[in-house]
């Protein structure tokens, strides 16, 4: 009797396979259907506007589209002597309709990006082409000054052509392509960006690792106290948690400052004497001090949730076990939480790498971060591209260690209080 | 935590530095939280503790900044609470509304993709503020929804919901699902067996989730920098504007009004917590 000609039917005579897949995906369309409003809202005005980033980082059409017939007769020069007649021809042409439209100054600008010396004989040719003849462009051009005639600002205006560029993510790590199309770095007086990312890592590093150090130990006491104890005690550890992050930023500059309490009580014990406080506000100390007394839950909560779980007799076996309270706990109860100190490492490196509030409230110029910068050219400098290129790969950072958390903890574990 | 008696002197001693290491982390973790009460009530216009207040003198003590918070003329503060308030409510319905029913499908064992789909929407919480902040401007902008409350809303319930959604899902991990099919079999339609059975089961979640909600939108400041008109300033813009021109005692009543106003919501966070868990039969 095989299980081919002995099917099972439902009362309506389907057999119960069909009937019982049916119901999955039924299921599966009701629970689908739930989520999809936020998922749609989410892809929206989140995942979408991301990829837009992404777009805006690499786009490049200005300068193509300025000069499109410019481009279409480059196609076929090599780049190696001066391009011919037709180059020119169309060059003139396209310069025309710009200077109608009165966005010459934007090219001239746009071309100074990738070459300096463009905006001098932009200005020059334009005032010169207003007398241009029919006919022999490139005579006529290469006439109003000698660098016209100089096939390297050929050559950088052809490597403005493609409509996509990752000039902005070399930028970022202080690179840059140069005329002959290597890649190498900036002068090294003028590498600002490997600093900042290098001090965002090594802040989120030592960040991560003070949140371990003092969470570890309140942690285990909260999780072994009897709970009338560890609820009192656990105020402490939520009340900062659910404190405006400005709140808590605002009473670390008052503490810190050089008449504040912390040097108050340092000139009071002599660390210090009275007209050589310590400045440890605008810097690099006021940073760390601020951000590892503001993540500090969220190291201390998965940590105790983890310690939670851990029976006390454990402890007790490893002791009757001949071993010592110290071996003991470095054998039985400190592998035992290692769940929670990856879940905690991780949220807080995730979240101070990111940081931007704090740092730039008492980070002064040699305390930001990687997140200020990007705010920077948001809001200073308008160069959005360059923001966005440097966001994007803030986020590609994060993304990994997101999907490492997500691997390691899982996601749905978070635990918030 | 007393020591056994036959607890040996360096595992005794070992204990006090334990101890005291604890005391100090406690310390470190809330008394910065504290400076801001006295000071804020300084009769002086320094950020110090006057010699006055150090003498408890009741004249170094007033109670002028309260009034220049609320009464000053060119105070802004009335706008900011306003706007601070009527953001904070509605991002907190729309993260609800939309965080629940998200986290009913999630917590479904037939939903597809569900770690890939909750990864998604709990990006915003890990994704750095600042990267979220230019992107959901990039798209404000574009819908011509910049220096709107409109959008500060939005943008607040894509940073909302994901503490929507953990802490409805957490609630409904130890949800009986037996009782709603019990109710279906007693002929309930779905509506009205999520209103009736699941939601007062389940609101303690709810409610936590969206109290998580309330003061991540009240407290937000990156996003709305980006975002906000001189017409859509909030308490945290106010105060950012403050403390990077000048740290003056007005913001630190402010301060000390959030910080009571923190103390309440992280009081209903714990009763509703608790609650929750008797609830789910979850014992301590």
């Amino acid at each position: 009797m095989s299980s081919e000609n002995k099917q099972i039917l439902t009362t309506d005579g389907t057999p119960l396979e069909v009937s019982l897949k049916k119901a999955e995906k039924k299921n599966k369309i009701k629970a689908f259907l739930l989520v999809a409003p936020l998922l749609l809202f989410i892809i929206i005005t989140y995942v979408f506007p991301i990829g837009d980033m992404l777009m805006r980082s690499v786009d490049d059409k200005m300068v193509t589209e300025m000069l499109p017939k410019t481009y279409k007769s480059m196609e076929i020069w090599d780049g190696e002597e001066l391009p011919p007649e037709e180059v020119f021809e169309a060059f003139y042409f396209d310069f025309q309709k710009l200077i109608e439209e009165e966005r010459e100054g934007k090219l001239s600008t746009q071309l100074n990006y990738t070459k300096n010396g463009f905006k001098s004989i932009i200005k020059k040719l334009r005032r010169k082409s207003k007398s241009f003849e029919e006919g022999n462009y490139k005579e006529q051009i290469m006439a109003v000054h000698k660098r016209w005639a100089d096939v390297e600002y050929w050559r950088a205006i052809k490597r403005r052509a493609p409509a996509y560029t990752y000039q902005k993510y070399l930028k970022g790590m202080d690179m840059y392509e140069n005329e002959k199309g290597e890649i190498v770095n900036v002068a090294e007086d003028r590498r600002v960006h490997r600093i900042l990312w290098l001090r965002t890592l090594e802040i989120a590093f030592f960040v991560t690792v003070f949140c371990f150090l003092m969470a570890y130990p309140i942690a285990h006491l909260l999780a072994t106290l009897p709970m009338k104890y560890s609820n009192l005690l656990m105020i402490c550890v939520l009340l900062p948690f659910w404190t405006s992050l400005l709140v808590r930023t605002a009473s670390w500059m008052i503490l810190l400052q050089q008449q504040g309490i912390v040097n108050d009580f340092f000139v009071m014990i002599g660390l210090v004497s009275d007209d050589n406080r310590i400045e440890m506000m605008f810097n690099k100390t006021g940073s760390y001090v601020a951000m590892t007394q503001i993540l500090l839950p969220f190291m201390v909560l998965p940590l105790y949730s983890v310690m939670k779980t851990i029976s006390p007799s454990l402890m007790r076996a490893g002791k009757s076990l001949g071993g010592t309270p110290f071996i003991a706990f470095w054998k039985v109860y400190f592998p035992l939480t290692i769940p929670g100190i990856g879940a905690g490492c991780l949220l807080v490196f995730i979240l101070a790498i990111g940081y931007y509030i704090t740092p730039a409230l008492v980070g002064g110029a040699s305390g930001t971060l990687i997140s200020n910068q990007i705010a920077f050219h948001m809001k200073s400098t308008l160069d959005w591209s360059f923001a966005s290129a440097m966001g994007l790969m803030l986020l590609s950072g994060v993304l990994v260690i997101y999907w490492l958390y997500n691997k390691l903890v899982g996601i749905d574990n978070i635990k918030l209080g | 935590m007393a020591l056994p008696k036959y607890t040996e002197t360096h595992y005794r001693i070992w204990h006090y530095i334990y101890l005291t290491i604890c005391a100090a982390v406690f310390f470190f973790l809330i008394a910065p939280l504290f400076v801001i009460f006295p000071l804020s009530f300084n009769a002086e216009e320094f950020l110090v503790f006057s010699d006055g207040m150090k003498r408890l003198d009741p004249d170094a003590f007033s109670l002028r900044w309260y009034q220049d918070m609320i009464y000053g003329t060119k105070n802004p503060w009335g706008l900011a609470a306003k706007n601070s308030f009527i953001i904070a409510i509605f991002a907190t319905i729309g993260s609800v509304l939309l965080g629940t029913v998200a986290a009913l499908g999630l917590s479904s064992r037939h939903m597809p993709y569900k770690g890939l789909i909750m990864a998604v929407l709990i990006s915003p919480m890990i994704v750095p503020l600042i990267i979220s902040g230019v992107a959901i401007f990039f798209f404000m902008a574009k819908a011509g929804l910049a220096a709107t409350h409109t959008g500060i809303v939005l943008a607040h319930i894509v940073l909302g919901t994901p503490f929507v959604v953990i802490t409805v899902t957490a609630t409904l991990s130890g949800f009986d699902h037996s009782v709603t099919r019990a109710a279906a079999s007693l002929g309930s339609n779905p509506v009205n067996t999520f209103m009736k059975i699941t939601l007062p089961l389940i609101l303690p979640g709810v409610i936590s989730g969206g109290l998580f909600a309330f003061v991540t939108s009240f407290d937000e400041v990156v996003v709305v920098l980006f975002l906000a008109g001189l017409e859509n300033t909030t308490i945290p813009i106010q105060m950012w504007t403050g403390l990077r021109e000048q740290l003056s005692p007005t913001i630190l009543a402010v301060a000390t009004c959030l910080i009571v106003l923190s103390t309440l919501i992280l009081v209903t966070a714990e009763l509703l917590r608790r609650r929750s868990e008797r609830l789910r039969g979850i014992n301590q």
